[in-house]
């Protein structure tokens, strides 16, 4: 499976994303180039985290306008997948490829750390090498985490079943104390009405190696690889 | 011949003292160039001779450091230090203080302090992977304390996770001494194939030099002076002095810097920091032995009608020098533009050594580059003991009493130098770039590199008490503790970086804490074997009411022979054993309370001979260590420093998340064996089958080894002859050790 | 001459201003009494070219990127517009 990482100028998590694909998937990666429309026959689409344009004005509006995007929503309407990952979701979320927004984390400051996850829907191309109620350790590192929609969208994210992973405890336990940006309904991850379009606020390329803490980002990984954990 | 612009002062006493220089200084730039200088060439003698800049109070102390005294002696003194790590990789390493500007304006002076640091590594064609940022503060009781933690944190925060390098370590010191003088000391790592080092020599007459990255505006013009005097009153009106970091800019540089380095056009680079294009300039062509022509209206400009004294003296952030290979320029810029960042040919090499600046062609400075890059005076100031350091010296520590050992030591879990500095650190990006193994919270960051079995560690040290009590041994004591900690992560130590903090150097007092200290360095880096590769001087540390502990900060680095065997601090399993390891343990136990944290936590000062430090028989502990490491004996390791053995071994716990059990089967009195803090001790666990072995390799050392107890329960249980001195829960340990200075923070 | 255009860009009212919050409590700290609510918005200032300077324009420039219409109300003034 062909991967795609996309770089815009101030991203700071695709080399990481890169070196997943390469070192612990196996598989084939380029990086694209913000200011480029060729997405170089990838299967799956990375938009990596990092601060593109430095999080000016809001964070992934500057980089939602750039060539390549319009490239990525071509390219996810006849059914490409598509992950994005932090920053990434942050530019997915103002290019309307997916629905709300990423606000302040409510506590107002950044935060790196572990949290846990909970599995809420398998049956995504980012989530079937899992079942619904894993718990998986993974990182995150953000100061906008805290996710935003109105009250009708997140009834239908709700009801479809498009929210895949939520924020909890060790055990699963998906209370506000385990929350730790003030995202709505402890949202984590989501994916879009086709689901195809995945994003996430947890980093799933910090947390595949044994060494680096925590392999549970293999779940989403191979999940998107086809199918096996 | 340069010509004075038409809108510049008349050169009188009043203008140069205003700069900084002193009569006689300027005497001698008369002397060099054999006429009154322009108003432009003044300001560049005056950055340039700053000590900042020029070293000129620090650096025939500094001459005691091995390396630097022969890269000074053979004119190759070089940006950071690169440390050979094997398999072809160099690890380039250095620390710079950004202590004036963090005291005005604390979140955008330690923002530019990260840049500035950042900017040292990738000049030499190193990747930066790491940061760690040393930082002390008065007492968080006050107000403006928090103040300035609170933004001094967001600031690193801010410049580090924008410019994605991983903040992996540090430490943060609170003690009323650093009240109106934090210190903010910003170290960083770059990872560098050996035979890609860039250079920082204006070679080639003929050949381009480029000015690139951003615009260039009046922001901190004359920093360098600024932190050249003691902070007053009238700082906060310096404010306009501090400038502001943008880390998106720097991002984008160190991608088009390293990729322009590829090309092997760029024939060599200097970050622009302090003193900006005057003090590129002349040090680039200083070290080649050439010239350097410009013109500076070609400088890229963020305001309008700057001066040349303005552009070069602008200390605007995000800026590097190149020299290029005559007829590559446009293969270079056209990099930078690619990262959206200006590059712009200003001048070109010459041979004739001089540094000639021109405005629209008129010529408005020519000074011979070496007078104002190696030429600075240096001055040898008194030094004289001060009349504290025999008193407190000879002040008894015998006999402090502790009445209630839990609370003793829930006491010193809470108190802010040893509570968990979580709050701080989970503010920082520590693991973006996917190489960080041992995360904050341990004894020493570790890290992998990819590709390679090898991995390093790297700490930040200094307990500026003891060193202010004994700068000698004080200062030796912050090397083997740095040492130690790379140890207990199971890394040789390799080499160090220091930022020197001190207070005023025209007082006999301080200069003689200065030169004291780095004697301390000196030996003790030499004992050890881990060379001194580069550093940083920052003094004037001072206002009218009070100066700083003198606070040599230590960063070091280690190497381990493979990544996947590290250890941590944190215990593991229960039925795994405790033993005490101790390079020394002295008959009289009690200089092992001086400058203590307990002993500041009761008695409000620190006071008392410090305790010995045999550099044999701490070299030998650090062999065991190794050996124990290598034949992987051990489940973890974590080493006494603050709060002592109690302290060490509720740290493991708390960790760990398990409780422990142990009796302190050791000759002395029981406060200063739980609570001092001698060098060289080192509290180890392992699987009980394994005891034998390790005691056997702390044997064939000749490292004493006293096995104390057992992890498991829920307690920490301490036991003396005979008796119980400490059971307090883990949960509650850990609730007091982390919610210490979230509790000091939130009440905004 | 340019002209300039004046935009505000501001957090819909529903919206829970976690900042505004801390600041207002950071005034009332201070000895501020009777401040009851703070919000905080964006202030953007351009300077346009005769071409630019048109109602039309900037609205289309807050409709594309000035703000996020999920989160965000704007409004602006355009000197001699």
């Amino acid at each position: 499976m062909k991967f795609a990482v996309l770089r815009f100028p101030g991203s700071n998590c695709d080399q990481d994303a890169y070196f997943a694909a390469l070192n612990v998937l196996r598989q084939p990666v380029e990086y694209v180039w913000h200011e480029s429309t060729d997405l170089a026959g990838a299967d799956c689409v990375i938009i990596p985290g990092g601060f593109s344009y430095g999080d000016y004005l809001r964070c992934g509006a500057v980089a939602a306008l750039s060539p390549v995007m319009g490239a990525v929503r071509r390219f996810a309407a006849s059914g490409g997948l598509v992950i994005g990952i932090c920053n990434g979701f942050q530019i997915l979320c103002e290019s309307g490829l997916l629905p709300g927004v990423l606000l302040r984390n409510r506590g107002l400051r950044f935060i790196c750390r572990h949290v846990h996850l909970r599995l809420e829907n398998s049956a995504t191309p980012f989530t079937r090498a899992g079942r619904e109620g894993d718990v998986l350790r993974i990182p995150i590192a953000h100061g906008e985490g805290n996710y935003f929609a109105d009250e009708a969208t997140l009834r239908e994210l709700e009801e479809a079943g498009r929210v895949i992973l939520r924020y909890c405890g060790p055990g699963g336990e998906v209370e506000d104390r385990h929350n730790p940006n003030g995202a709505a309904n402890n949202i984590a991850g989501i994916v879009n009405r086709e689901g195809n379009v995945a994003g996430m606020m947890p980093h799933p390329e910090r947390a595949c190696e044994p060494l680096l803490g925590s392999e549970d980002g293999l779940v989403i990984l191979n999940s998107i690889l086809g199918g096996s954990a | 011949m340069p010509e004075a612009a038409l809108k510049d002062p008349e050169i009188t006493a009043e203008v140069w003292r205003e700069m900084g220089l002193s009569d006689s200084e300027y005497r001698q730039v008369e002397a060099i160039l054999g006429r009154t200088p322009t108003y432009t060439e003044l300001g560049m003698f005056a950055v340039m001779w700053s000590e900042h800049c020029g070293y000129k109070y620090s650096r025939p102390v500094l001459r005691l450091f091995r390396r630097y005294r022969e890269q000074l002696d053979s004119g190759a003194l070089e940006n950071a230090g690169v440390v050979d790590i094997g398999d072809g990789f160099g690890i380039a390493l250095k620390v710079e203080s950004h202590n004036h500007p963090s005291a005005v304006e604390p979140f955008q002076g330690a923002a530019t302090g990260v840049g500035g640091i950042l900017r040292d590594i990738f000049t030499m064609g190193a990747r930066p992977i790491a940061s760690l940022n040393s930082l002390r503060f008065g007492d968080l009781s006050d107000p403006h304390v928090r103040y300035l933690f609170e933004h001094v944190v967001a600031g690193i925060g801010f410049y580090g996770n924008c410019v994605g390098v991983p903040t992996v370590g540090g430490e943060v010191f609170f003690d009323p001494c650093y009240a109106g003088n934090p210190l903010v000391n910003a170290m960083a790592l770059g990872l560098v194939r050996l035979d890609r080092i860039a250079s920082a020599c204006a070679r080639g007459a003929g050949n381009a030099v480029m000015i690139v990255g951003s615009r260039t505006g009046r922001d901190g013009i004359h920093g360098a002076t600024f932190a050249s005097v003691e902070l007053g009153p009238d700082s906060e009106s310096r404010r306009p002095n501090v400038q502001m970091g943008d880390p998106f800019t720097e991002k984008l540089l160190i991608e088009a810097t390293l990729e322009a380095l590829e090309t092997g056009a760029v024939v060599g680079i200097q970050d622009m920091g302090a003193a900006g294009i005057t003090c590129s300039t002349c040090e680039t062509a200083a070290k080649a032995g050439t010239g350097m022509e410009i013109d500076v209206a070609l400088v890229p400009q963020r305001e309008e009608g700057m001066t040349p004294y303005e552009i070069m003296l602008s200390e605007s952030q995000e800026r590097m020098l190149a020299i290029v290979q005559k007829g590559r320029e446009e293969e270079v810029a056209s990099i930078f533009r690619h990262w959206g960042l200006n590059a712009v040919v200003i001048g070109h090499v010459t041979d004739d050594g001089l540094v000639r600046v021109r405005h629209n062609g008129r010529v408005v400075a020519e000074v011979p580059a070496k007078a104002l890059a190696d030429e600075c005076p240096t001055y040898q100031l008194d030094a004289s003991e001060p009349e504290y350091v025999g008193r407190l010296r000879s002040r008894s520590v015998r006999g402090l009493e502790v009445e209630d050992h839990p609370a003793a030591l829930l006491g010193l879990l809470s108190r802010p130098c040893i509570a968990s500095k979580r709050w701080v650190w989970e503010q920082y990006d520590h693991m973006v770039q996917t190489n960080t193994v041992v995360f904050p919270g341990s004894d020493a960051a570790v890290l992998r590199i990819r590709g390679v079995k090898r991995g390093i560690a790297v700490t930040t040290d200094c307990n500026a008490r003891k060193v202010y009590l004994d700068p000698y041994t004080g200062s030796r004591m912050a090397v083997y503790e740095a040492a130690r900690n790379l140890v207990c992560s199971g890394a040789r130590p390799a080499a160090v970086t220091d930022c020197l903090n001190f207070g005023n150097p025209e007082k006999p007092e301080a200069f003689w804490q200065f030169r004291e200290s780095v004697r301390g360095l000196a030996d003790a880096c030499e004992e050890l074997s881990t060379p001194v590769v580069s550093g940083n001087v920052s003094f004037y540390n001072e206002t009218p009411e009070s100066a700083i502990y003198p606070t040599p900060v230590v960063g070091m680095l280690g190497v381990l022979e493979d990544v996947h065997n590290h250890l941590t601090s944190a215990f593991r399993e229960a039925g795994d054993r405790i033993i005490l390891l101790a390079a020394e343990w002295p008959e009289d136990l009690w200089p092992a309370l001086s400058g203590s944290e307990l002993q500041v936590m009761l008695t409000g000062e620190p006071f008392g001979p410090l305790p010995g430090l045999n550099a044999y028989r701490q070299k030998t502990l650090f062999a065991a260590i190794l050996e124990m490491s290598a034949s992987r004996l051990l489940s973890s390791a974590h080493d006494v420093s603050e709060g002592g053995l109690a302290v060490c071994l509720a740290e493991s716990c708390i960790a760990g998340g398990t409780g422990a059990v142990v009796d302190l089967r050791l000759p002395g009195p029981v406060v200063p064996s739980l609570y001092g803090e001698l060098p060289g001790i080192v509290l180890v666990s392992a699987p009980a089958s394994r005891a034998p072995e390790i005691l056997k390799v702390a044997g064939s050392h000749g490292v004493l080894a006293v096995e104390l107890g057992e992890v498991g329960g829920r307690d920490i249980v301490i036991r003396a002859e005979g008796a119980e001195l400490v059971r307090t829960s883990v949960a509650e340990a850990s609730r007091v050790w982390e919610s210490a200075i979230p509790a000091a923070m939130d009440t905004i | 001459m340019p002209r300039k255009a004046r935009i505000y860009v501001t957090l819909k009212p529903t919206l829970l201003d976690a900042q505004g919050r801390v600041v207002q409590q950071a005034l009332t700290n201070i000895g501020f009494e009777g401040v009851r609510d703070v919000r905080i918005g964006k202030y953007i200032e351009m300077d346009l070219d005769d071409a630019a300077a048109s109602e039309e324009t900037v609205r289309e420039m807050c409709a594309k990127l000035l703000a996020n219409p999920v989160v965000e109300d704007y409004r602006f003034e355009v000197e001699g517009a």
